[in-house]
């Protein structure tokens, strides 16, 4: 996996320290043309990953990607799904099964194990995951896709309710069907690592906010620190900046500091917010202090 | 371990039952909801006892709270008949439709001794209670007027029916998105003495309202407006900003951030100077034991759990009494919106202005 990736919340409009700035952000990348343009500066400075959310508007970037195979061969995209405002949406409005029938790609697999009544079986939730994987997955068609992430609203709400078995069914069929390692976001790191021992999914890709003032980071401080100290995991830190509240030197220069972090994705809206980012992360991240750090 | 159940799997439902379960000190001992399919596969993956008989429930599982997030007009008989068998009772927003029922239900509650919340989160986001901690301690000097903004995508096109498509079951855009700033400018200054010029309009939805517009007056002649939209498709997801004028500056708050401007006339509270002053969510937020979808969520859940533990039924911030508050401004506005305007354009024909001579004289 490479060392930086490059996320999308700044093409969207989100931003978690103010909304105006998130709506003067969407309105700047109105056109996809500025996103493609933003993510052809990553590539320029050697940022090739992009962990990017299944929102429709990526399509557009897939299709332009797709039309220019020379140009991105190198380019590896890590889908994170599902869109979750999307599905949110849809259950104010439909309930649970409501939204599972509007989103289902094929509406009579679902019906037959309604009718299943009080009897359903297990094959019946791995179908409708895999089901619902698939149609998320159908943009990507003919790109790499080395990494697929379950976004942290669902990693979540299935951690809370203890759906742990999910985990599973989502890892096992990303890898069987797309070759692909699973990957989880999360805003519980310690927890969620627990669940998936539980379930057998071994040294997953884990991603979830790690910075200096421990801002979203759920469980504690020192929960994080000892889980990357001791647990088996390849663990992604996103939030570095903690939307901003961290300056840029301070953050990239703690986070480095931490052991057995294998990647970090941040954002940026301008060729010079990437090479800023790319080369603080080359000043403090070094071998060395990787080593350093795993050793002590 | 509290012994807990929760009724109703929407949206609101399945996100607390989630943080809940996930909770230290509960233990999730019962689900309820009309659909058999969802807790099935609750039960086969996660163990948990379900029950499609809310009654049934009652009587078979010994609890000590429950959390109620049915459709609106089901509350009422829930939570009264949840009091009666002595739980403490979490409800979700709006509280009861009819406010005889709410009315009834903070009664009990306050002689059974037992804590009530409704799900009013904002109350528990970091820049309103900033707001909150400003206004108390008079920093903006006296409050004029307050403007109270919440717009959103949630209706953008015309659909099919269901409880939130009807007025009469507690559903449209006035108990469910603007019954959040009401409660928020309840809070801050309490019960306004009346309502007037509420505009409730449908845009797309043929059995209840899509935005909600009006005005709040309070006893001291502070005024407040709401102005409210669902259709709004230019926001992502519900977004709230509270503005509030005062003598002394300006405060205006939404989620993500409070900004406030005081004049060299304000009383500076700890940490504030002169001119603006911005506080973010990462200063504001106190970290949560699970986070699911804001920390605002996890924190009123808990705050809930530690009002029982702590036998502290008196101390609610979202108490069934404060619900019942913005319940009564929303039937206000309900029946200030059915009598239409206040003056007709008949009526309010203006008084022929009184000839005077022009600039340049009188041209007639």
């Amino acid at each position: 996996m490479d060392r930086l990736l490059f996320g999308d919340n700044q093409f969207f409009g989100v931003n978690h320290m103010s909304e105006e700035k998130a709506r003067a952000q969407a309105m700047r990348f109105q056109d996809i043309g500025s996103v493609i343009e933003v993510l052809d500066n990553a590539m320029d400075e050697g940022v090739n990953s992009f962990m990017c959310t299944t929102h429709d508007r990526i399509a557009l970037v897939c299709d332009h990607m797709r039309a220019n195979p020379e140009r991105y061969k190198d380019f590896k995209f890590m889908p994170c799904m599902p869109y979750a405002h999307k599905y949110a949406n849809a259950v104010t409005e439909d309930g649970i099964l409501g939204t599972l029938k509007r989103f289902m790609p094929d509406e009579g697999f679902l019906n037959a194990a309604m009718r299943g009544g009080m009897s359903l079986a297990k094959k019946d939730v791995e179908g409708i995951t895999t089901l619902l994987v698939d149609a998320e997955m159908k943009m990507f068609a003919g790109l790499n896709t080395p990494v697929i992430f379950l976004q942290n609203v669902v990693v979540d709400l299935l951690l809370g309710l203890g759906f742990n078995e999910a985990f599973r069914i989502f890892a096992d069929h990303v890898k069987k069907r797309y070759n692909a390692e699973p990957g989880f976001i999360t805003m519980n790191m310690p927890m969620l690592l627990d669940a998936l021992e539980n379930v057998g999914v071994e040294n997953p890709i884990v991603c979830s906010n790690i910075n200096k003032i421990g801002f979203r980071m759920c469980g504690g401080f020192e929960a994080y620190e000892r889980a990357l100290r001791e647990k088996k995991f390849r663990a992604i830190a996103m939030s570095v900046f903690a939307s901003g509240a961290i300056p840029p030197k301070e953050a990239i220069e703690w986070v480095c500091q931490q052991p057995n972090i294998e990647a970090i994705v941040f954002g940026a809206s301008s060729r010079g917010n990437i090479r800023n980012t790319r080369e603080l992360v080359d000043r403090y991240w070094t071998a060395d202090v990787a080593d350093e750090v795993i050793e002590a | 371990m509290l012994k807990l159940a929760v009724v109703g799997l929407g949206k609101m439902g399945l996100s607390h039952l989630a943080m809940i379960h996930a909770h230290p000190r509960v233990k999730v001992d019962a689900v309820c909801d009309a659909t058999g399919y969802v807790l099935d596969v609750l039960n086969k993956y996660t163990g948990v006892p379900i029950f499609t008989d809310f009654d049934a429930m009652l009587a078979e599982v010994p609890l000590d709270a429950i959390i109620i997030a049915t459709p609106s007009s089901m509350h009422a008989k829930m939570v009264n008949a949840a009091l009666a068998k002595g739980l403490h009772v979490f409800c979700e927003k709006p509280f009861c439709l009819d406010t005889k029922d709410g009315e009834l239900a903070t009664r009990t509650a306050a002689e059974k001794g037992l804590v009530n919340q409704v799900g009013y989160h904002y109350r528990f986001v970091g820049a309103f209670q900033e707001v909150k901690r400003l206004l108390e301690a008079n920093a903006i000097g006296a409050v004029s007027h307050v403007l109270a903004e919440a717009y959103g995508p949630v209706v953008l096109k015309p659909k099919g029916s269901s409880w939130r498509t009807q007025r009469s079951e507690g559903g449209g855009c006035l108990y469910d998105y603007a019954a959040h700033p009401l409660n928020l400018v309840n809070w801050y200054f309490g019960a306004p003495q009346g309502v007037g010029g509420t505009v409730l309009n449908s845009v797309f939805s043929k059995e209840t309202d899509d935005e909600v517009f009006g005005s709040l007056f309070f006893a001291d002649g502070k005024s407040a407006q709401i102005s409210v939209n669902w259709c709004d498709e230019s926001y992502r997801k519900m977004s709230t900003k509270i503005s509030i004028w005062g003598t002394a500056g300006r405060i205006t708050a939404d989620r993500q951030e409070c900004q406030v401007y005081l004049r060299d006339t304000a009383t500076l509270p700890a940490g504030y100077q002169q001119g603006w002053n911005m506080r973010y969510t990462t200063d504001l937020t106190e970290p949560v034991w699970f986070y699911l979808r804001g920390e605002e969520y996890s924190a009123q859940l808990d705050y809930f759990v530690k009002c029982i533990e702590e036998n502290r039924a008196n101390d609610n911030v979202n108490s069934f009494q404060d619900a019942l508050m913005t319940d009564k401004v929303i039937s206000m506005m309900i029946a200030d919106a059915a009598k239409g305007a206040s003056v007709t354009s008949e009526e309010a024909l203006p008084e022929a202005p009184k000839k005077k001579k022009g600039f340049f004289g009188n041209r007639r």
